[in-house]
């Protein structure tokens, strides 16, 4: 039996998340942004999982389960996009997408 | 397994910091994929064995797999390492980072100041999850559905490079 204080769960995913948000704010190449919502994603699943756990119901699992599916198809659009970005416009930079141009 | 729990997470934050701050893609996705197992190890340790499972075979698997794909598909260089480094100067980063940070402790002091009971562990193992998921969740499970088909769809749309098409007759003429 493990004894761990909710508190350390609920710290853990914070710390997390607040790296991922960092991540998000101040990077300029798409992919690294990309990298960063995958984290945060991840953070907020942890929380519902320490949330599970605290009171042994399934409910929280299943919620980790539908934040998968929504990375994962989030993921694939984003990465889509990105790669049409460096097609059209041979860079990066997330400046650069304001002349996509359709 | 305290102890386990513990040094996953150190682990976890450490592989997070890596990531967030290397110049190098690839190498800040392989920082990604042991910053995704160490969570899946907090997992294991939490009492949700299925959802460690998930998480090395979705995230540390599909996902990082996929972003690794599209980089190489990219044909980065070294000059892409310099340019980002050219892009993420002190001046840039210190004041989200900054007020991040202090969003950050304002969280876990009002974290810490209620008083929460410790985790009574025993784990839910995936019968109970999936019997909770085909249960009262099925609503939610066909909206995944849906999701991954719009995903999908969105996907091939936006991915798809447009052929020029050249006529048969000027092709010729060109050589």
């Amino acid at each position: 039996m493990t004894n761990i204080p909710m508190e350390a769960g609920l710290l853990l995913a914070g710390i997390l998340f607040t790296l991922g948000l960092i991540s998000v704010l101040i990077r300029r190449n798409i992919i690294f942004m990309l990298i960063s919502v995958e984290i945060m994603l991840n953070a907020a699943g942890l929380a519902f999982i320490v949330a599970a756990t605290r009171w042994a119901q399934p409910d929280g699992q299943v919620m980790f389960i539908f934040i998968l599916t929504m990375a994962a198809a989030e993921v694939s659009v984003g990465l889509a996009l990105i790669l049409q970005l460096h097609h059209q416009l041979k860079t990066l930079d997330s400046d650069a997408a304001n002349k996509m141009f359709g | 397994m305290e102890l386990t729990f513990y040094v996953a997470s150190a682990i976890a934050i450490l592989a997070t910091i890596m990531v967030i701050t290397n110049y190098n893609m690839i190498h800040a996705l392989l920082y990604l994929v042991v910053s995704f197992l160490a969570v899946a190890v907090v997992f294991f340790t939490l009492g949700a064995p299925f959802m460690a499972a998930l998480e090395v075979i979705i995230y540390a698997g599909a996902i990082v797999v996929l972003i690794i794909f599209v980089i190489m598909m990219l044909n980065l260089t070294n000059e892409d390492v310099q340019q980002e480094k050219t892009w993420l100067r002190p001046k840039t980063w210190i004041g989200p980072a900054l007020l991040s940070l202090v969003l950050l402790a304002e969280l876990a002091y009002l974290v810490i100041a209620e008083d929460m009971p410790t985790i009574n562990n025993q784990p839910v193992d995936a019968r109970e999850v999936g019997l909770a998921l085909y249960g009262p969740y099925l609503l939610g499970v066909q909206l995944c559905g849906m999701l991954l088909m719009a995903g999908i769809v969105g996907a091939y749309h936006l991915g798809r490079q447009k052929k020029k098409v050249v006529h048969r007759f000027l092709e010729r003429s060109e050589i």
